[in-house]
């Protein structure tokens, strides 16, 4: 509370104060939040996270003021953007550069809190929170891919959407009603705008709210995964090996903002489709419901989850089986806090057997997700004797085996693994 | 009011002859189960606007597709629902050989319903040398690629772009593709001898 009532500004921030929890809630989150002192490199990317949002909500907004979702005027608007529209290829590469680097920061994000336990108690919603973020931001980005009415959109979601016509009994019905129409069409385009620029970027910023609310309320892990409220000071109550996040944390980060801003427009400037990563070839050929182009594959970031679809074989003719394995691909992630049963949180005290299947599971992620970016038979087929396979197929499932292992064995080599004695405070690596 | 203050907890202090509670009870569970009724009913306009609008519907009416102009080996596109019908006039050599691969497909004897009962023989067709087929392939929808090209261990057919189907000439699947299922032949039949109505088979009055 300020004790100065002779400033006006004093006078200003107690008259709202008591009106609204404002010098309370920036206590509570900023100034007076304290987050332990020894993180790294990886405690980036949350709030690296959080700017791409902004980043993505502030280009969205000014996207759709020159943007026409109508079949026929889409693809020519976003040209019309590109060409015409002043700053406007700016704009739109800066929304889909920040698409894929969206991705970029939380799959580090989300690698950091495997590595460092951060799902594990009290944190387990946290984690869960956070796998919501990470669904809707994949249905945000497919929906967001139809949007340019390019060749790829058109295909990527066609054969999404079919997809869901592989559920037993209600499919065929469930991806009609989906699209609204008998294929993906104008009505298809339309809906999926809504879903983009409004309905899913809500429930993201609720799923936001509620992710660093519960933050906030646990305190945030660190890289020995010790707690640090255990030890607190005997008269003030702070953690001791806290710090407040405002101006500590909020300086650093500004420090990963800077060199996060310099690849981001680098990107955005030079290479903004990154090879056929970020924006594919095809894209920039109008929509053509007759013709698919010679090779479909999905951007990037869906593309080891693509691999694990395409890797499961029909079983008699449900191509369903495969449509469950890529969800639960996905799902599983939601599973680890209670799949782990190690004594220890962080990796710098867990033993090599962990290191190993972690290891095992980056490389398959990996492997998987190179080979959702390439046709089945980029490697050729085996000989005769295995039946003339696709040799890209047969890695494919290998590495949908260790990925789903990674998760399925994870209590029995979590417990199996010789963990070293973890510190009581903080330590500096 | 405040002497009055309402606490949640009121039924831990008012006294039992005051309150009710099965009435209470009774109100709190119809309140709900009217709110839910109230709820369901709203949202049927909401789900049901998602589904295929009536302009949609009437898009996909029944399109005749002229095939005069078809000659042998070759193959035209018509659009159907906004999909591709292919329509190919099979040649002398591709009619020779096409049930010479039975063994390496899937469902050779088409005894998943992807046609039309009248459709179920050696060539898949109401006329043997013209094959009527949606091309999207029963994988994931992609449209296939012609390969029409015969080769000593290659038929002749169809080749998915996607995910690498294969179908013969007859749009039956090879085996090991990922498309569970032949192409779909969908409903058509001959209005004249060149004129193919498709999305329709019940015999049209004149």
């Amino acid at each position: 509370m300020a004790t100065n009532k002779n400033t006006i500004a004093a006078g200003l921030l107690d008259w709202v104060d008591a009106r609204f929890p404002l010098t309370s809630t920036i206590k509570g989150h900023l100034t007076e939040y304290y987050a332990p002192k020894n993180f790294n490199f990886w405690y980036f990317f949350g709030s690296l996270a959080l700017l791409v949002l902004v980043l993505q909500i502030v280009t969205g907004i000014f996207l759709t003021m020159n943007y026409k979702p109508d079949a026929e005027l889409a693809f020519a608007s976003v040209e019309y953007i590109m060409r015409d529209v002043f700053g406007g290829n700016i704009i739109r590469y800066m929304h889909s550069t920040g698409a894929s680097m969206f991705f970029v920061v939380v799959y580090l994000h989300m690698f950091r809190g495997i590595i460092y336990g951060s799902y594990r108690t009290p944190r387990e919603l946290i984690w869960l929170f956070g796998v919501g973020i990470f669904l809707v931001l994949m249905g945000e980005a497919f929906f967001g891919y139809l949007l340019p009415w390019g060749q790829m959109s058109y295909w990527g979601a066609q054969v999404i959407v079919n997809l869901f016509s592989t559920v037993p009994f209600i499919g065929p019905d469930l991806s009609e009603w989906l699209r609204g129409d008998y294929l993906v069409s104008d009505a298809t385009l339309n809906r999926f705008f809504a879903f983009h620029v409004i309905a899913l970027p809500l429930v993201l910023l609720g799923l936001v709210a509620v992710h660093i609310v519960a933050l906030h309320e646990v305190g945030s892990n660190n890289p020995d995964g010790v707690e640090i409220k255990k030890h607190k000071d005997k008269e003030t109550g702070i953690p001791l090996d806290g710090i407040p996040f405002h101006p500590y944390y909020s300086v650093k980060d500004l420090v990963g903002v800077v060199v996060f801003l310099m690849v981001f427009f680098a990107i955005v400037f030079f290479m903004p489709e990154m090879g056929g990563y970020f924006l594919e070839a095809n894209n920039f050929i109008p929509a053509d419901p007759l013709k698919t182009p010679a090779h479909i594959a999905p951007v990037w970031y869906f593309t080891p989850y693509y691999s694990i679809l395409r890797a499961v074989p029909p079983i008699g003719i449900s191509q369903f089986p495969g449509v469950v394995a890529m969800g639960l691909s996905v799902v599983a992630f939601a599973f680890l806090p209670w799949l782990d049963r190690s004594p220890v949180k962080s990796i710098r005290y867990r033993g090599a057997l962990y290191k190993r299947w972690l290891t095992a599971f980056v490389i398959s992620f990996v492997i998987l997700g190179y080979l959702g970016t390439v046709p089945g038979d980029v490697w050729g087929q085996f000989g005769p004797w295995l039946g003339r396979a696709d040799r890209a197929t047969v890695v494919a499932r290998i590495c949908m085996v260790i990925y789903f292992a990674y998760f399925v064995l994870m209590p029995w080599y979590t417990k199996k693994d010789k963990t070293k004695p973890v510190p009581e405070r903080v330590t500096y690596k | 009011m405040s002497e009055n203050k309402i606490d949640s907890n009121c039924l831990s202090f008012c006294a039992p002859s005051e309150v009710d509670l099965q009435k209470r009870d009774f109100l709190v569970k119809a309140t709900a189960a009217t709110g839910a009724v109230g709820v369901a009913a709203v949202a049927v306009p909401f789900v049901g606007s998602m589904l295929p609008s009536e302009r949609a519907k009437a898009a996909g009416a029944p399109v005749e597709v002229d095939i005069s102009k078809l000659k042998p080996g070759e193959k035209m596109t018509a659009e159907w629902r906004g999909q591709p019908v292919w329509i190919v006039r099979r040649s002398p050599e591709m009619m020779a050989i096409l049930d010479k691969h039975d063994g390496d497909l899937s469902d050779p004897n088409m005894e998943v319903p992807q046609q039309p009962e009248y459709c179920k023989n050696k060539a898949r067709a109401i006329k043997p040398e013209f094959a009527v087929m949606l091309g999207t392939c029963t994988h994931l929808g992609c449209s296939p690629n012609d390969n029409f090209a015969q080769t000593a261990d290659w038929p002749g057919g169809f080749v998915c772009p996607c995910h690498g189907s294969k179908f013969d000439l007859t749009g039956r699947v090879f085996k090991g593709s990922p498309a569970p299922t032949n192409l779909v032949v969908p409903p058509h039949q001959y209005l004249t001898e060149t004129t193919i109505l498709i999305g329709d088979d019940k015999k049209a009055e004149a």
